[in-house]
């Protein structure tokens, strides 16, 4: 199984690097983007079968160590 | 008193902290990050600078996991000193010894040069030899020391005294730098027994280098 983890910084936590960005696509032409956000993806290779459990798991691994939840939110997909 | 500087692969402040406390006359003693336990009769637990394991997923979120920070959050919970420095100050946080977060600095620049420090709370260990209000002038160089807390966090920072230093202009008024909530350069815990910053107190030692100021906040933990 496969598990697809998007860390992003929390809604209202300015994004600087999203910020930035944004102004290049401004200044290169792109003038219709409202906001934009930049985040990771992380991608887990898993052994398990089990779908629940792999996101039980997956979602202790987030709160453990692939985001800090103090500044960050997260999405995990099973595939 | 004895001091351990801790080491991380990607450590590389550990020697300049260890020629800042020795320099006031304290024992120190390098500890590798593998060490389950920390020396005997410890005084004070650094986490120095640097960039520990490249700072790779975020700056000091895989150092915190080291069998080493096990020791150290058990000597914090015990009342033991711990002062984190830059990376170091990632770290705390990271393990939940201090509040908040350390992010990219605002206009993702590298920031690398002397800066003006105010001194907001000297009731504690660390700063007990500088003045409220008092302009420090110490060395920042940091990618990710955009200190962030919510609101609610903010508030209890302030009502207890735990905003130790702000970036400011010579005056003391507060400058932003990287985009710290209300410029906040280093803050402690609840119990004022650990502390961190993102300023390098151990490279301000000489007045002929530009600064001396640090000595006076690492004498602060003297007894």
């Amino acid at each position: 199984m496969q598990a697809v983890v998007n860390v992003f910084l929390k809604e209202g936590v300015l994004d600087p690097q999203g910020k930035a960005a944004h102004h290049a696509l401004d200044s290169l032409g792109f003038p219709g983007v409202e906001d934009v956000r930049i985040g990771k993806q992380i991608i887990l290779k898993l052994e398990t079968d089990d779908r629940a459990k792999a996101e039980a798991e997956v979602k202790e691994m987030c709160e453990t160590l692939l985001a800090n939840t103090v500044i960050e939110d997260y999405t995990v997909e099973i595939n | 008193m004895k001091v351990a500087v801790l080491r991380f692969p990607g450590t590389n402040c550990e020697f300049d902290t260890q020629y800042a406390f020795e320099k006031i006359g304290h024992a120190t003693e390098l500890v590798w990050h593998e060490n389950e336990t920390l020396p005997e009769g410890i005084d004070l637990v650094v986490v120095p600078g640097g960039f520990s394991y490249g700072d790779y997923l975020r700056s000091g979120s895989i150092a915190r996991f080291s069998p080493v920070m096990k020791a150290v959050i058990s000597f914090a919970n015990d009342g033991g000193r711990v002062l984190g420095i830059c990376n170091g100050f990632q770290i705390l946080t990271e393990a939940g010894l201090l509040p908040g977060a350390l992010k990219r600095n605002n206009d993702l620049h590298f920031i690398s040069k002397h800066q003006n420090l105010c001194v907001i709370n000297n009731d504690n260990a660390f700063l007990n030899k500088c003045e409220t209000g008092e302009v420090l002038n110490i060395p920042i160089a940091h990618a990710d020391g955009n200190y962030y807390i919510d609101d609610a966090g903010f508030e209890k920072l302030e009502t207890n005294g735990q905003i130790l230093l702000r970036y400011s202009d010579e005056k003391g008024a507060p400058v932003v730098v990287n985009g710290s909530v209300t410029s906040i350069a280093g803050v402690c815990n609840e119990s004022k027994n650990v502390f961190g910053l993102m300023p390098h107190p151990e490279r301000a030692l000489e007045a002929i280098l530009g600064s001396e100021d640090g000595l006076r906040m690492l004498k602060g933990f003297e007894v």
